[in-house]
């Protein structure tokens, strides 16, 4: 089969970006996108031509390093895929695709299609953590944890940290990253102790990298690749709400300000 | 030079504890005179940086990836084994470690086993202490499932995401140390070589792969935790961006290279595509709980659709050679078995290299439902891949490339042979031997960087004289002129073909002759044609761009560069392997019905690899293997 | 007030304030419903209940300061988080896709929300002001009254609806109401955390967000549909012909 291909090309973050256009000839359906790609690049590199760099690492859907977004929606319109799961079977022959990289302010571009996510990091260290030190585990099993909480906490730790989210958000919202992020460990009885202090440094720190705010239009959960859930926004609201009353109640009980 | 693995003397079960006991400590106040690079950060670099930044030393950490929760770690299914004994089924530490040590081949060291088995059970603590969520019991506890090589239930898991919900364990540890800047992060950043001062590994020089800007780092220890060399094979289960180069430059400064011809074939990926293919992908070996894995009986059924093949004229083969433990053999024998059907001609689906794996029987006895309830996610990622529904017919399998147990030399105490270079994870030489038991990848590399380095490398600190080499000194100025150099060659060549057309030859080079099943012929042909596959490439690569800038075209090349080198250097350790064990298979030495033979009296050795100089033959170093307390039996899952 | 500084700083705390004035909004649309479904009772009692109102300055005075600063700081939080908004994402994909999988009313929430503006001051005008330029009944709405010499409420909603354009607009805007409600509503629920499963009813605050838009646009359309349809016809033309009348003779209206 053949594509056409409408390919996002920019130097680095200073620069302007374009749109070039090349094709994709005689590309087998079983391919996926990024060996597509792959073979367009090796064509680019035949011909002397630079090829476009994009980022892509397991291509087995789990490490979250791919990050395309393909005629509008990141990682193309199938339902729980990620780039580079998507196979060429679900494009038409001779069909127009647009290819472009994560759009939004806190997502850099560093160059063609890769973005820089450095963000996500930041957000993490500010607070995504249980600060236990090697060694100063309790016996596995002393902590009962239920089923049901267990499997909550995970639905919420599947979060693979592509960014698709953001880059789909029309707000570039980074909403439920940091609330798959902040339930998976605020569920858990092992993350309770610093709960209060997590989401608030989180979502602080969310705020300073120039994210968009959540005007919960759902796009976010539909595209997720892991399917994660719009409920753990809620529950960040609701622990967001908690912990700054809860704040404000223990300042005031101290007698002190600030 | 000898080779002294350093292991402390005692009865099996008391090495380590006295280990623990006798080694000399570092000062709280002074540890943070220490720095530390550690090369990599999945489990095994990722918990060792956060480990040794709780204690006080000042860590630096490097990982190609843009974040350091990317590493490869991320992609393990299906679970960690621990000797917990929760299901009170008679698992103990010395029963995980026989498996462990009898998977391997008894070609792994018996003492750093046991010592894996000892550790496994605070993994599990320290992961449920951080939030890893794991599976649990409608009553709250910790839930446990069976894996292959073992007779107990054992394995730990987080739904199909192990690997990434213990990666992420570690990550969220590298935080908060980052945040309170006790660890410096350098992600998207590639090491390129290591600095030997005086016999003494002090520092690294890295290429930032964003600016291209190379730079200097010395610290007083360098921790390599960079993973496998299996895309040796080009395709594997491995990334695209897993690399042999900083393991492989670490040989080439002095640290010997051990084992390298053990690489671990899974049995069940999806089968190769076409020639565009990128990586292959792993199906869960739990598939095989319920699935028959069966080939047309003739070579003319093969282009029939299976529905059409009538039962007497099915082979399942598996059934038919191991009986007791049929389509559950190991993963070895199970690869072996598929290759050997599909050379007869009986292979299924493109290019005949494939064989049936059919959930009709499973289907019909539990229902579909029932099916979809265990396999759900996976008969999904099939079907994304493949575009078949495998409720309807039978999928299609292949082994493929999937783990190395080789890797460098490493002491008891994950030294290698250069003082102050540690190496853990799958990139040192490891205790898994000859071949690998599923879930205990992870649980090695946790081990590892948990709960073994950070006490050797204090006891390296405290128990030699430490001096302070800055990076400014001239070895540091030379090995960045090395990389300089390397680097505008590989720029000013100019040639005709990509480097991925280069790693593509060697791959199927590699899988053709030094795949499965190895012979002397093969390993030979491969010795010819590898140099001067080698050859070609520094005349005709084509390498676009320049080094000042993101280049993912030179950073491919130089990986393939050391691939090229790396790649004789396995066939080498194969052709001189005379015997069969575990993932290396020779011809030549196999039972009357095909079964390996491993020969005990000649080959009970871990083969450790000095470089000697470009286009000289490494010099083979001999580590014998010392079973004190088991008696190395012969593996048969008949 | 640091307190209020910290909410009003963070993209969270903004939108705790739009949910909350929101939801205090809606509970002024329920009185304003209760108070207009009274049309059906007859004259009597709306205008009773508007004279009520009108006396009451203990409780009008507070509620419109309540009522004025939730406008005031729901229309104000919407500015601030668009422009928030608009900044996180400079560069745009190519042919400006719609927001995937989001719907309408999401889409469209602050179109809704800026129409439904005007239609208030519209509104305000039409009926609480009485200005008689807006009416288009060339009638002047103030000097309405009834038997009792209280506001007729009960003439000035027939005669209001009694022109189409009007009942129209009035329809359209309860609609984009509704429409900004369905979605509101929900947000709200969603910045305040509130997504419970109760009763085997998943996300029972999106369903009530759902269906109290439904009710909400029946309730308040029906007015204008059943003055459309001929409710209190009789009553509006009697109206009519007597103020035409007072108006020739010059006399104070007075029925």
């Amino acid at each position: 089969m053949n594509l056409t291909l409408k390919i996002w090309r920019q130097k680095n973050a200073a620069s302007p970006g374009c749109f070039e256009t090349h094709e994709a000839r005689d590309v087998s359906p079983d391919m996926s996108f990024l060996e597509m790609l792959d073979v367009v690049n090796e064509r680019l590199i035949a011909g002397g031509q630079e090829p476009f760099v994009f980022d892509s690492d397991c291509r087995e859907g789990i490490c979250g390093t791919c990050s395309l977004v393909i005629n509008g929606i990141p990682h193309g319109s199938r339902k729980g895929t990620t780039v580079c799961q998507l196979h060429l079977r679900y494009f038409k022959d001779g069909q127009t695709v647009t290819i472009e990289p994560w759009r939004a302010r806190a997502f850099p571009i560093v160059k063609d299609l890769i973005v820089d996510r450095a963000a996500f990091d930041r957000i993490m260290q500010a607070g995504g953590f249980v600060s236990v030190n090697t060694g100063n585990a309790p016996e596995a099993n002393a902590l009962p944890v239920s089923k049901e909480i267990a499997d909550l906490a995970m639905d919420a730790a599947a979060c693979i940290g592509c960014g698709a989210c953001v880059a789909v958000c029309k707000n570039a919202s980074a909403m439920l990253f940091v609330a798959a992020k902040v339930s998976h460990l605020n569920y858990l009885p092992q993350g309770k102790a610093e709960k209060d202090r997590r989401v608030k440094n989180m979502v602080s720190q969310m705020d300073k990298e120039g994210f968009g705010n959540c005007t919960v239009t759902g796009s976010c959960e539909a595209v997720c690749p892991k399917e994660i859930s719009l409920d753990f926004i809620a529950k960040m609201n609701r622990d967001y709400a908690v912990a700054l009353v809860k704040g404000e109640l223990k300042k005031s009980a101290a007698g002190g300000v600030g | 030079m000898s080779l002294d693995a350093r292991i402390p003397s005692g009865p099996l079960a008391q090495k380590w504890d006295r280990y623990k006991s006798d080694m000399k400590l570092v000062n709280p106040a002074n540890k943070r005179k220490f720095d530390v690079i550690v090369v990599g950060t999945g489990l095994s670099g990722g918990a060792a940086a956060a480990t040794l930044a709780e204690l006080g030393y000042q860590v630096k950490a490097f990982c190609f990836q843009d974040t350091p929760r990317r590493a490869h770690s991320i992609a393990a299914q299906g679970g960690i084994n621990a000797a917990k004994n929760y299901q009170n089924d008679g698992d103990s530490v010395f029963r995980l470690f026989y498996d462990t040590l009898k998977g391997g081949d008894f070609r792994a060291r018996e003492a750093n086993v046991f010592r894996l088995a000892q550790v496994s059970a605070s993994i599990i603590d320290q992961c449920a202490a951080q939030g890893v969520p794991f599976a649990r019991e409608y009553g709250g506890t910790l839930t446990n499932r069976s894996f292959g090589g073992a007779q107990v239930s054992r394995t730990f898991y987080a739904r199909g995401q192990t690997g990434q919900q213990l990666l992420l364990g570690a990550y969220q540890a590298m935080c908060r140390q980052i945040s309170l800047g006790n660890i410096r992060m350098y992600p998207r950043t590639e090491m390129l070589d290591l600095v030997v001062v005086d016999g003494v590994a002090r520092g690294i020089v890295v290429r930032n792969l964003v600016t291209g800007e190379i730079s200097l780092h010395s610290a007083d220890a360098v921790v390599l935790a960079t993973g496998g060399y299996a895309n040796v094979f080009f395709l594997s289960t491995n990334a695209i961006g897993c690399n042999v180069t900083a393991t492989y430059r670490a040989y080439k400064k002095g640290a010997f290279f051990a084992n390298p011809c053990y690489t671990q074939i899974h049995p069940t990926c999806i089968p190769v595509s076409g020639d565009h293919q990128a990586k292959l992908t792993l199906m869960s070996e739990s598939l095989r709980n319920d699935g028959r894995v069966w080939v047309p009986r003739r070579k003319e059924d093969c282009g029939r659709p299976p529905a059409s093949v009538p039962e007497a004229d099915r082979d399942y083969y598996l059934e038919r050679k191991y009986p007791s433990y049929g389509n559950l053999a190991p993963r070895d024998i199970a690869s072996r078995a598929a290759k050997e059907v599909c050379d007869t001609g009986r292979g299924v689906g493109p290019g005949g290299r494939g064989v049936y794996l059919d959930f009709s029987d499973a289907i019909k006895r539990s229902g579909e439902d029932a099916i979809r309830d265990r396999y759900g996610n996976l008969f999904e990622m099939y079907e994304r891949i493949t575009g078949e529904n495998a409720y309807r017919q039978p999928m299609h399998i292949y082994p493929a490339v999937h783990y190395a147990m080789g890797g460098t030399w490493v002491d008891y105490g994950l030294m290698s042979t250069l003082p102050g270079l540690f190496v853990v994870g799958e990139a040192n030489f490891s205790d898994h031997g000859a071949n690998r038991l599923g879930a205990s990848g992870l649980m090695q590399g946790l081990a590892d960087g948990y709960f073994i380095l950070p006490y050797t490398i204090g006891h390296y600190f405290a128990s030699t004289k430490q001096v302070k080499v800055p990076a400014s000194h001239a070895e540091f100025k030379k090995a960045e002129e090395g990389v300089r150099q390397f680097t505008r060659r590989l720029l000013s060549i100019n040639g005709q073909r990509s480097a991925t057309s280069f790693h593509k030859e060697l791959g199927r080079l590699m899988w053709e002759n030094c795949g499965m099943a190895r012979t002397r012929q093969s390993l030979e042909i491969n010795l010819k044609r590898i140099p001067e596959l080698r050859e070609e490439f520094w005349k005709n690569v084509k390498v676009t761009g320049s080094g000042e800038e993101l280049n993912q075209n030179l950073e491919h090349a130089g990986r393939v560069a050391d691939f090229l080198e790396f790649a004789e250097l396995l066939c080498l350790d194969a052709l001189h392997r005379e015997e069969s064990c575990g993932g290396h298979f020779r011809v030549e030495h196999q039972t009357e019905d095909g079964e390996a033979k491993r020969d005990d009296a000649n080959f009970a050795y871990v083969a450790a690899w000095e470089f000697k100089g470009a286009d000289k033959k490494p010099e083979l170093h001999k580590e014998p293997l010392v079973c004190e307390e088991v008696h190395m039996a012969t593996r048969s899952y008949k | 007030m640091n307190f209020l500084m910290k909410i009003w700083n963070s993209s969270l705390g903004k939108k705790y304030i739009m949910g909350i004035s929101g939801f205090l909004l809606v509970f002024f649309i329920v009185a304003h419903m209760m108070g207009n479904f009274q049309v059906f009772l007859g004259p009597y009692w709306i205008n009773t209940y508007g004279q009520f109102l009108h006396d009451r300055h203990e409780i009008l005075w507070p509620a419109r300061i309540v009522l004025l600063t939730m406008i005031v700081l729901h229309i104000w939080s919407a500015f601030k988080l668009r422009a928030e908004n608009r900044a996180a994402r400079p560069v745009g994909y190519a042919g400006d896709p719609a927001s995937f999988a989001a719907s309408y009313a999401s889409r469209t929430i602050m179109m809704s929300g800026i129409i439904i503006a005007a239609f208030v001051i519209f509104h305000l005008l039409h009926y609480a002001l009485g200005v008689r330029a807006v009416n288009l009944t060339g009638i002047d709405f103030s000097a309405l009254r009834d038997s009792a010499g209280r506001p007729d409420i009960y003439l000035m909603l027939l005669l209001g609806f009694s022109k189409w354009p009007v009942a129209v607009f009035y329809i359209i805007a309860v609609g984009l109401l509704c429409l900004h409600l369905s979605h509101g509503m929900r947000a709200m629920f969603q910045s305040v955390g509130w997504k419970w499963t109760f009763g085997g009813v998943s996300h029972l605050p999106d369903q009530i967000a759902r269906w109290f838009a439904v009710v909400i646009f029946i309730i308040y359309t029906s007015v204008p549909v059943a003055v459309m349809c001929g409710f209190g016809k009789a009553y509006r033309e009697a109206a009519v012909q007597h103020l035409a009348a007072s108006a020739v003779s010059g006399k104070e209206v007075d029925r």
